[in-house]
């Protein structure tokens, strides 16, 4: 693992050059899905409106096509996750592919066996797709670039760096609510600083030409370089929310306290915490979101969480369409 | 010379209604397959009168060849209106070639319930099946050879169209 880089600054996390060479083929189709940065707008649409096919297949009294019969997919987990890997467990197997769970925290790891080793000793039972989470930035990158051809690795999650599939089943729920990115203002409230999904989502709503885009956070919860990323910063709740058409909360990750990054909850919850008071200032037709799992009563709160303008729950359901839609197009784009 | 559209559509018309009363199918559901065999189902469905929804099948999920070609990149939603549980279908499609997509096509219908019966109709079947289909009611019988193939072009005005190809390994019909 000498090749990863040190994942604890505060500027934004660079795993190498920009990976389209490695995430592309020849002819533009997505082979790997390792970040969203670099990719175009065609292919983010394209990718949104296969989910849309997807979507539908819930009105089916068998909810399962036989698109990737006989290929194996493998979840590499690095790092605990429930939703994220049960969603991709259940995109995989509605695509009727064999499914591998494993979580390597409790296996090999543990017993001294290289990443490298393990990738070889998976690639010998003849696998077909890698999804991995992993705590360091750059690791779907680094399996990709050493994967058998014909393998796919997708990113379920990198470090501070990246988070793709969350943020396109984000695209998605935006899109299905709202139709037209170019009108809209979207708001990304919270810790920024070490969240791959807001970075994910950044890059897929400036490529997807969002009309704004606003981070809200405290100064310590922020790149510092975070402008680069082409965003309106506010340092204050109240005035990120004006207008907005979209707010997605981040969830703020506790241990961040003990390392003097916060006060205390209680007085996070009072300048950044989602209120159905302070929700009045974005648009009426405001939409919610939350890649979860959520602090309630920490950056959101019960009453906005479970209320009208909440879709937490469709991007859990969409999550699968959208997984559904990028598996099936790398798998797809190695045949071609 | 290639036949006319709405000539072959009164015949398949006439002969389907026959055919549905000898068996004693009163209203079955119309089903299309993208993209032509949408729009002769939905000529043939108001040629018969029937009253309910058109439905429309996508077959890009249950394509054989998808591991040698890959996803199609414009995959339309499926709808189908109603449970298919006990329904008579009648399954429309504008070229029964190879029968390739006729079989993805019932495949994909039993996803959605267990059909009483489904009836297979279609504007023109011609020679080069691969597969044991064959079309309870066809418009017009063609013999083409490999070289050559029989395009719908559509939706307003229909035509059929005879072009040369080389047909790409695998082509679906």
């Amino acid at each position: 693992m000498t090749e990863l880089p040190a994942a604890h600054t505060s500027r934004l996390p660079q795993p190498g050059p920009l990976p389209n060479r490695l995430q592309l083929t020849d002819e533009g189709q997505l082979r790997h899905m390792l970040t969203i940065e670099g990719l175009n707008r065609t292919l983010l649409t394209e990718i949104l409106d296969t989910a849309e096919s997807f979507a539908n297949m819930n009105e089916k009294a068998v909810k399962k096509v036989p698109l990737l019969r006989g290929k194996t997919i493998v979840n590499l987990f690095f790092e605990a996750s429930t939703r994220t890997r049960t969603t991709f467990e259940l995109a995989a197997k509605r695509l009727s592919a064999d499914v591998l769970n494993i979580n390597i925290s409790t296996s090999s790891a543990v017993k001294g066996e290289s990443l490298l080793d393990t990738l070889r000793n998976l690639e010998a039972m003849n696998v077909d797709m890698f999804v991995v989470r992993h705590e360091e930035s750059g690791t779907a990158h680094f399996i990709a670039r050493h994967a058998a051809p014909g393998i796919s690795v997708l990113n379920a999650g990198d470090g501070r760096h990246a988070h793709p599939t969350q943020a396109l089943l984000d695209m998605f729920t935006i899109r299905r609510h709202k139709g037209d990115f170019t009108k809209l203002k979207v708001a990304i409230v919270g810790d920024i600083l070490h969240s791959r999904v807001a970075r994910s989502q950044i890059h897929a709503l400036n490529i997807l030409q969002t009309g704004e885009v606003r981070v809200v956070a405290p100064r310590s919860l922020l790149p510092a370089d975070v402008e680069q990323l082409g965003v309106h910063v506010h340092h204050d709740l109240d005035s990120g929310l004006q207008d907005v058409d979209v707010v997605i909360m981040l969830r703020l990750q506790r241990e961040r306290m003990e390392h003097a990054h916060l006060p205390s909850e209680h007085e996070y919850f009072q300048r950044f915490g989602l209120t159905a008071r302070r929700l009045q200032l974005a648009s009426p037709t405001c939409l919610v979101m939350h890649p979860g799992p959520a602090n309630r009563g920490v950056e959101i709160e019960s009453a906005v969480a479970d209320g009208p303008h909440s879709v937490i729950l469709e991007q859990v359901t969409y999550g699968i369409s959208v997984r559904m839609a990028v598996m099936s197009m790398v798998m797809g784009a190695h045949q071609s | 010379m290639t036949p006319e559209v709405p000539v072959l559509l009164d015949d398949m018309a006439a002969r389907t209604r026959e055919l549905l009363e000898a068996r004693g199918i009163e209203s079955p559901i119309v089903v299309g397959i993208h993209s032509g065999g949408v729009w002769i189902a939905e000529h043939l469905r108001e040629r018969l009168g029937i009253q309910r929804p058109l439905g429309k099948l996508d077959i890009s999920f249950y394509r054989d060849d998808f591991s040698r070609i890959g996803m199609h990149p414009q995959v339309r939603p499926s709808q189908l209106p109603e449970d298919l549980d006990g329904e008579h279908v009648l399954l429309v499609d504008d070229v029964l070639y190879t029968g390739r997509t006729i079989r993805a096509a019932l495949n994909e219908l039993f996803d959605y319930g267990r059909p009483a019966s489904v009836t297979l109709a279609v504007l023109v079947e011609r020679d080069g099946r691969e597969l044991p289909v064959c079309a309870a009611v066809a418009g017009a019988h063609m013999e083409l050879g490999q070289a050559e193939q029989i395009k719908l072009r559509g939706p307003e005005p229909l035509s059929l169209e005879r072009v040369a190809v080389e047909p790409p390994e695998g082509a679906d019909g």
